[in-house]
């Protein structure tokens, strides 16, 4: 699949030989193909449909350096752009968690990563920052959830809340506080089950802990193979819970990460961490050129136009 | 008189022009399809149909109907064989629904007067094995667990000399889960099966590829490379009760022909169906009946 999108522009290029300016009709070529690599890197249709609009205004006109192609030089714009879009005001590995004990809560689709996620942050905040961090599973639902957490703590060495039979999550987020407040931890952390952002009851249990806690980051954990519904998923969250970041798993996939572009896009808020894999030290601070290089699959002619 | 005149609703119709086709395809990126299926179907719709003026309903009909054709030979439920036991191989990659699927097949297994056996052959992942003794308990299914870091090749081969002398009519296997850009992780799986083999020469009788609708066109890749590496036999698309619409089907319906067997609408026991592919397509061109 990554050939084809290369062999796809590089017939573009191909085609535009000229030097000098960019037409209108270069650049309406070269972007077609954009388009495509765009959909294909899973970025949602009004995001790509929007992105290659504001691109094509950029672009036209715009001088070509003497040694590349007028196609090569689109890309790079198209990357350029990219990373605007990508990069946040803040550094996204600065986590806002002064005033101990700060909540953190943890939310998204199902199966997504939020539990690994928020171990793997526990562990960065307590090795990095030398924080004091709990841990508390509010996912009363999906069988050994709590389990789960509870063996990620143990094996970073983290504290996780002790798990109390029949509690409510809302009321599991009280007791996680309370601890947190009297044992002088610097950060305590909520993991919650996974929900769809349609599903209405489930929203408003999450939207009533986010009430009782007023969390200082609410980070939505999202798998980076999303597809198109992406969009809907991040615009969901932050207006029924309103959220902080997001935190992109599973990029050590050969996933192509558009939904990344997608998110940030229509949300406007940074993308904070990536997941790279199933260990507890995989997980790294959001780097807008890694992505943008590979939504688009085209890291060696960004490269070029920028030597040239 | 123009009240007379709204009452009495008429259809619009619009001609099948560019214009149109290209609003079509855009629906059909945005279910996930990926860009050179869209095109694929929409040309094969406007074959014949081009220029003509249809209703929105008329429309979404045929883009339905075109739709469920391509997906009409791979819905196919798992087939079942007379061999006992019957090994049934449940791989994919992380999260996307192997445990909780296996524990809706052992239900509906056992509800259809099989004995069931499963194996917790996720011996990596946190808590994984607990997760699946809660479905074996649900589903009313002996569970076979091995230490958390033990062979899972090893634990798939007592599992098979436990449900074969036991009787049972089948043996669901669950894998942790693994990304198929993984080499060592995918060779894991193809030891799995080797060692299964040495025990059958025909086992496992369905190697079950679980995917995520929620997942874009790495669907793609993910099929291909299981396929390649564990011999997978058919699909079990999950999550299709949020709105993702699992558009990417069509194209792997079109690209490996695998059969679909069932679809995951939920996370409780029962939230298993049979993959119906005229509801899919109705479901995936926006058709509510
Ligand atoms: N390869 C890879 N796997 C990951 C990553 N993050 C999480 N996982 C795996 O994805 C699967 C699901 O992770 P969980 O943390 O249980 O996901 P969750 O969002 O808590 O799931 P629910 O609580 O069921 O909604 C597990 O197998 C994890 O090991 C990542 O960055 N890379
Ligand atoms: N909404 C919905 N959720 C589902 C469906 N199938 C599974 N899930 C949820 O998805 C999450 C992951 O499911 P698992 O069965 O643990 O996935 P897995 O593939 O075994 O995950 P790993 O073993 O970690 O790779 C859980 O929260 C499940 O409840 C489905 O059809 N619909
Ligand atoms: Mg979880
Ligand atoms: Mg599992």
């Amino acid at each position: 699949m990554f050939e084809n999108l290369s062999e796809r522009l590089s017939g573009v290029f191909d085609r535009l030989t000229k030097q000098g300016a960019l037409s209108e009709d270069d650049v309406k070529t070269a972007l077609r193909e954009v388009r495509v690599a765009l959909l294909e890197a899973d970025v949602s249709l009004p995001v790509a449909r929007d992105f290659i609009a504001r691109v094509q205004e950029k672009a036209t006109g715009q001088a070509v350096t003497k040694s590349v192609t007028p196609g090569q030089q689109v890309v790079k714009i198209v990357h350029d752009a990219l990373v605007a879009t990508l990069t946040g005001d803040e550094d996204p590995g600065k986590l806002k968690i002064d005033n101990p004990p700060a909540p953190m809560l943890m939310v998204g689709l199902q199966g997504g990563g939020k539990t690994t996620t928020t171990a793997k942050l526990a562990k960065r905040l307590k090795e990095r920052d030398g924080k004091r961090v709990l841990m508390a599973s509010l996912d009363i639902y999906r069988p050994a959830a709590m389990e789960q957490l509870a063996v990620l703590g143990a094996q970073i060495g983290v504290d996780t809340l002790p798990i109390v039979a029949g509690q409510k999550p809302v009321d599991i987020a009280r007791r996680a506080k309370q601890q947190a407040t009297m044992g002088g931890y610097d950060v305590y952390m909520l993991d919650t089950a996974g929900r769809l952002q349609i599903d209405e009851v489930l929203m408003q249990e999450v939207a009533d802990v986010a009430a009782v806690t007023s969390p200082r980051e609410t980070l939505l954990v999202v798998d980076g193979l999303t597809g198109q519904v992406a969009v809907e998923v991040a615009q969901e969250f932050d207006a029924k819970i309103g959220i902080s970041g997001v935190v992109l798993t599973r990029m050590d996939s050969d996933g192509r990460g558009g939904a990344a572009l997608s998110m940030r896009a229509v949300t406007g808020k940074p993308i904070r961490f990536v997941g790279l894999g199933e260990k507890m030290d995989a997980l790294e601070t959001f780097e807008p050129e890694r992505i943008a290089g590979r939504i688009l699959g085209m890291g060696d002619i960004v490269a070029l136009v920028e030597k040239a | 008189r123009l009240r007379r005149r709204d009452a009495s609703p008429q259809v619009v119709r619009r001609a099948l022009d560019d214009a149109m086709l290209e609003q079509i395809e855009e629906l059909l990126i945005a279910s996930d399809m990926g860009v050179d299926t869209a095109l694929r179907v929409t040309a094969n719709m406007a074959e014949g149909r081009f220029g003509k003026r249809l209703s929105t309903d008329e429309i979404k009909q045929v883009l339905a109907d075109e739709i469920a054709r391509v997906l009409e030979p791979v819905a196919r439920p798992m087939p079942l064989y007379p061999k006992k036991p019957q090994v049934v191989l449940v791989v994919g990659v992380n999260g996307s629904g192997k445990t909780t699927t296996i524990g809706k097949l052992a239900s509906q297994f056992k509800a259809a007067g099989k004995t069931v056996v499963i194996a917790a052959g996720d011996t990596f992942r946190a808590a994984a094995v607990g997760q699946l003794q809660v479905w074996g308990e649900r589903a009313g299914v002996p569970v076979l667990t091995a230490p958390e870091g033990s062979d899972p090749a090893s634990l798939a081969f007592d599992a098979m000399t436990r449900a074969e002398a036991e009787g049972a009519d089948l043996l669901l296997i669950d894998t942790a889960g693994r990304l198929q850009n993984r080499k060592d992780l995918m060779e894991e799986l193809s030891k799995i099966v080797r060692v299964i083999r040495k025990k059958d020469p025909e086992a496992p009788h369905n190697t079950l590829l679980v995917l995520d609708a929620t997942t874009g066109q790495n669907a793609l890749s993910q099929v291909q490379t299981f396929r390649e590496l564990a011999d997978v036999t058919g699909l079990v698309m999950t999550k299709l009760d949020g709105t993702a619409k699992g558009g990417v089907l069509v194209a792997l319906a079109d690209k490996f022909g695998l059969p679909i067997h069932a679809i995951g609408v939920g996370e409780q026991i029962d939230d298993l169906a049979p993959f119906d592919p005229d509801e899919f397509a109705r479901a995936l061109t926006g058709i509510d009946r």
